[in-house]
């Protein structure tokens, strides 16, 4: 019992992986942009939401939406003009950018927030569980959690492959030179994609700072469970993603059962594994 | 004379150090289909992709519907009316086939192009417009590739080598398009390295030589001789 429990608890901690890992996955897909510090953006959400809530008192949901709005606007911004600057046929300046935006942001979150380490109370969603049984109980929050990640999923999804936008998205990830021969604008796609993929980053971000503590160090690692997730169920496939995410989360739950100390280390056992034996992932991209 | 659709003077291209278009001067009049012929590397593509913004064209001297296009982004040229079939069809493979058509629209003018007037000029698309553009035929892609093109509703289409790789009955039938394009008020100009094809759509023909327009006349005055000698750059009876 106490191991389907792990099992379970670990599926809905894979949503929330799942979304570390969408944001990740998208600006790689779009513009083959490796963002180092995909953690770090997932990290100043988290502090942007307990701003918002406890220093500010905005009402927790509009908190939300005012994350959402400032990590997507600082996402096209930034895009627009600064990380489109080191795009390029090389893989490289971008990873050498936002790897020195990464060490950038966290003195800064240092500086302003201290080292303490924080967390966003959500009152009596806190303790709320549904018991199953004597031995399995699922957090009302880890649930709602779960099924947030599992909307954005189908939200981005959706825009993947209804709307036109995301005809653009994928058109660009595909050929990106031509697009302009379709009257597209390769500057603004960019941003419009690292925009979506920071909303994404402001979901992920405010259901860590409601999860669990987090500190101005906490990026890094989220960055590799990102990276982890993505692998594990193939580049440029949402529903892969989550499954990359929920594996991440039920090895690491599992390995947290047999004793505390092995949670990160199961989660890169499970990563390695599927990279031995299945490098492209377990849901590759199947066109293209 | 009116003022021709597109007017090109002194223009040049390169690539690094190595120029491969040397003050090339070439128009296309309201209406006209013209061709350009030339060896592999005599640098047409390279002057269709300057035409279209692509490759850079600042500092050039290329007036489009009476303004300045040179210097000027790839969408925003697109925007003005110049559409281009691709070398090498480039369709978008994780696209429908309908979906690369419908992109080809989507910062274009409104006009006589629609899907349907697509799929009513190349009828063998109507059933694949679900599959994915790769999932075609060559000369099916091909198809693709021009009526995405034509979505944006064009004053000018830029066609790349529509026929390379396809086989002769497929290229008539890719070529029988090009009169019915032209009559719905789009300027063509064509990339050929079949001087037949070339000769027989075109109402003038310029030749390209190692960057430079050899020659230009219309299909009725050029010698197969003239042609010949401005396509390899030697006299046929030289080269017999
Ligand atoms: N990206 C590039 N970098 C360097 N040189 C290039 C590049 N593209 C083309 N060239 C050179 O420029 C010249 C013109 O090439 P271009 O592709 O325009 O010729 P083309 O007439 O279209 O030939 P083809 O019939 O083979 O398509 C060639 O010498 C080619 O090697
Ligand atoms: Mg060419």
């Amino acid at each position: 019992m106490v191991w389907i429990n792990a099992l379970l608890q670990g599926v809905l901690l894979g949503g929330l992986y799942a979304l570390f890992a969408a944001g990740l996955s998208l600006m790689f897909g779009v513009m083959r942009f490796v963002n180092i510090a995909h953690g770090d953006f997932i990290v100043v959400a988290a502090y942007l939401m307990m701003t918002s809530v406890l220093i500010a008192g905005v009402n927790p949901f509009v908190g939300i939406g005012l994350v959402v709005v400032i990590m997507a606007a600082a996402g096209y911004l930034g895009q627009r003009f600064l990380l489109n600057r080191v795009l390029g046929k090389d893989i490289l300046p971008p990873i050498l950018v936002t790897f020195g935006l990464s060490i950038i942001l966290q003195n800064a979150l240092l500086e302003i927030f201290s080292a303490d380490s924080r967390r966003v109370q959500t009152g009596w969603l806190e303790t709320a569980s549904i018991s199953l049984n004597d031995v399995v109980a699922l957090g009302l929050l880890p649930i709602l959690m779960f099924v947030a990640a599992l909307a954005v999923l189908a939200l981005l999804q959706w825009i993947f492959y209804h709307t036109a936008l995301g005809r653009l998205l994928r058109a660009t990830s595909d050929d990106a030179e031509i697009v302009p021969l379709m009257g597209g604008n390769n500057a603004h796609i960019f941003a419009l994609a690292t925009m979506l993929a920071s909303g994404v980053v402001a979901v992920a971000g405010v259901l860590l700072a409601m999860k669990t503590n987090f500190d101005p160090t906490a990026g890094p690692a989220r960055l590799l469970f990102a990276f982890e997730a993505v692998i594990i169920g193939g580049l440029g496939n949402i529903w892969g993603t989550l499954a990359g995410g929920i594996v991440l989360g039920v090895a690491q739950t599992i390995g947290a059962q047999i004793d505390t100390g092995y949670q990160v280390l199961a989660g890169h056992l499970a990563f390695l594994a599927v990279l031995v034996l299945r490098p492209r992932g377990l849901f590759p991209k199947t066109i293209g | 004379m009116t003022q021709p659709l597109l007017e090109v003077r002194g223009l040049t291209a390169f690539y690094g150090d190595f120029q491969a278009l040397f003050e090339i001067g070439f128009s296309v009049a309201e209406d006209e289909t013209v061709a350009i012929i030339g060896a592999n590397g005599a640098g047409k593509s390279t002057f269709l992709r300057v035409l279209t913004g692509l490759h850079a064209s600042v500092g050039q001297d290329i007036v489009f519907s009476g303004s300045q296009i040179a210097g000027i982004s790839a969408d925003r040229v697109h925007k003005r009316g110049i559409a281009m079939v691709p070398e090498g069809r480039r369709l978008f493979p994780s696209l429908s086939v309908e979906e690369n058509l419908l992109i080809g629209a989507s910062g274009g003018r409104d006009g006589p192009w629609t899907l349907d007037a697509v799929y009513d000029l190349f009828p063998d698309l109507t059933s694949k417009r679900r599959n994915p553009g790769t999932a075609l035929s060559g000369g099916q892609q091909q198809m693709v590739a021009i009526g995405r093109a034509l979505m944006s509703n064009p004053k000018l289409l830029l066609c790349d080598e529509i026929s390379l790789g396809l086989a002769p009955k497929i290229i008539k039938d890719i070529y029988a398009a090009v009169p019915r394009i032209h009559d719905l008020g789009t300027s063509i100009v064509v990339v050929e390295q079949d001087v037949g094809q070339a000769l027989a759509v075109a109402d003038r023909i310029y030749c390209f030589q190692e960057g430079r327009v050899s020659l230009t006349g219309t299909p009725e005055t050029l010698t197969r001789a003239d042609i010949a000698k401005a396509y390899f750059g030697i006299d046929e009876e030289e080269a017999a």
